[in-house]
């Protein structure tokens, strides 16, 4: 069986890379994608959107029909996360936790009485807690602000510059997940909580859809921007322009979401106590 | 851009390739993996396409590795074969 599937993908990769003489080589001006369609989206983005990013304008303007699906396969993404790997966390098992004034660690097993949720002096932790590293505790502390603006300005400038809602979606969700990471999965899960994450991650495809759906009811075909100039108040070139970013946001919610969400529920494998 | 730079970064990909399906550590492997979406970043910022670099910086090197070491914590580290 095994030299079975090497002679396949042997065959596989010869076949590959025999092909792969027809491919016109990089940046060949006469190729029939730098014939027809680059040409086209170069001379006509400005012009249309007022987009200088024109890979922006593609992925949300032109081509706004397979982005939104995009966006819909990562939520379903993690909506099969979530239905294969969720399951609550088993009653009987004992709980830690840290008496934060005098750090000292609680066990509670069984019928014990828990402390609320919100105490300021008790604290939930893992069963395999090593003590807080000041270092990595202090580190992600600066760190983590600084990168939440850069994942905003990624998506706010998706526009001008390399990047928009995909990418800063899943900056802005490693963030959370570094802050997981370093404390502990309660801690994150304290501040972007289970229903909060699934519940936006439908609002951010809804956003996108539901753009989309405006342009319907305001008589133009779906995804097609200038029938929101109205909303906007605003020429049609400029409706384009406010019409991708509102899809950008739409998308970025959702990733980030949904990036959070799968973390949560790896993490854990499904039962949201302990984390890595 | 210069070919030699290329040809570095090309044949690192390849080897980080093969080398995260020979490690038999799994969490070795996924950060292999992770090495193998960074040098693909570098080579895509190379030949222009900065924004597919910038997508597989933010989600191949960075949160899918995550994932997978998440993975690999609740399943096995060794693999069977």
């Amino acid at each position: 069986m095994k030299t079975f599937a090497r002679i396949t993908i042997l065959f596989c990769l010869g076949v590959f890379l025999w092909q792969s003489w027809d491919f016109p080589d990089w940046g060949d001006k006469d190729s029939p994608a730098s014939s027809h369609l680059s040409p086209y989206f170069a001379k006509n983005t400005m012009k249309d959107s007022h987009v200088p990013n024109i890979v922006s304008a593609i992925l949300a303007d032109y081509r706004g029909f397979d982005t939104m699906f995009e966006t819909a396969v990562v939520f379903s993404a993690g909506l099969a996360c979530f239905f294969l790997l969720r399951r609550k966390p088993p009653k009987t098992k004992s709980k830690y936790y840290r008496h934060l004034p005098t750090g000292i660690t609680v066990k509670i097993t069984g019928e014990g009485k828990e402390p609320s949720k919100d105490s300021k002096v008790f604290r939930q932790i893992d069963s395999l807690w090593t003590p807080y590293d000041l270092i990595i505790r202090k580190t992600t502390q600066y760190i983590i602000p600084f990168v939440q603006i850069f994942a905003l300005y990624v998506v706010a400038h998706g526009h001008y510059s390399p990047g928009g809602g995909f990418q800063g979606g899943v900056i802005l969700a490693a963030t959370i997940i570094l802050f997981a990471v370093s404390r502990n999965l309660v801690a994150g899960l304290r501040w972007v909580s289970e229903k909060a994450a699934s519940v936006s991650a439908a609002i951010g495809v809804f956003i996108y859809a539901g753009a989309g759906a405006m342009c319907i009811v305001l008589g133009k075909v779906f995804l097609n921007y200038e029938a929101l100039m109205e909303v906007f108040g605003t020429d049609s070139v400029m409706a384009r322009y406010y019409g991708i970013f509102v899809v950008e946001i739409g998308v970025a919610l959702a990733v980030t979401t949904v990036m959070i969400w799968l973390y949560y529920n790896l993490s854990s494998s499904g039962k949201h106590d302990e984390g890595l | 851009m210069s070919p030699l730079l290329d040809l570095i970064i090309l044949s690192m990909t390849v080897i980080c390739a093969i080398g995260a399906l020979a490690v038999k550590d799994l969490l070795g492997a996924s950060i292999v993996l992770g090495a193998y979406s960074f040098l693909l970043c570098l080579a895509w910022a190379i030949m222009g396409a900065v924004d597919v670099a910038f997508t597989e910086a933010a989600v191949g090197a960075g949160v899918s590795t995550v994932f997978f070491v998440a993975a690999v914590f609740h399943t096995t580290r060794e693999t069977k074969d």
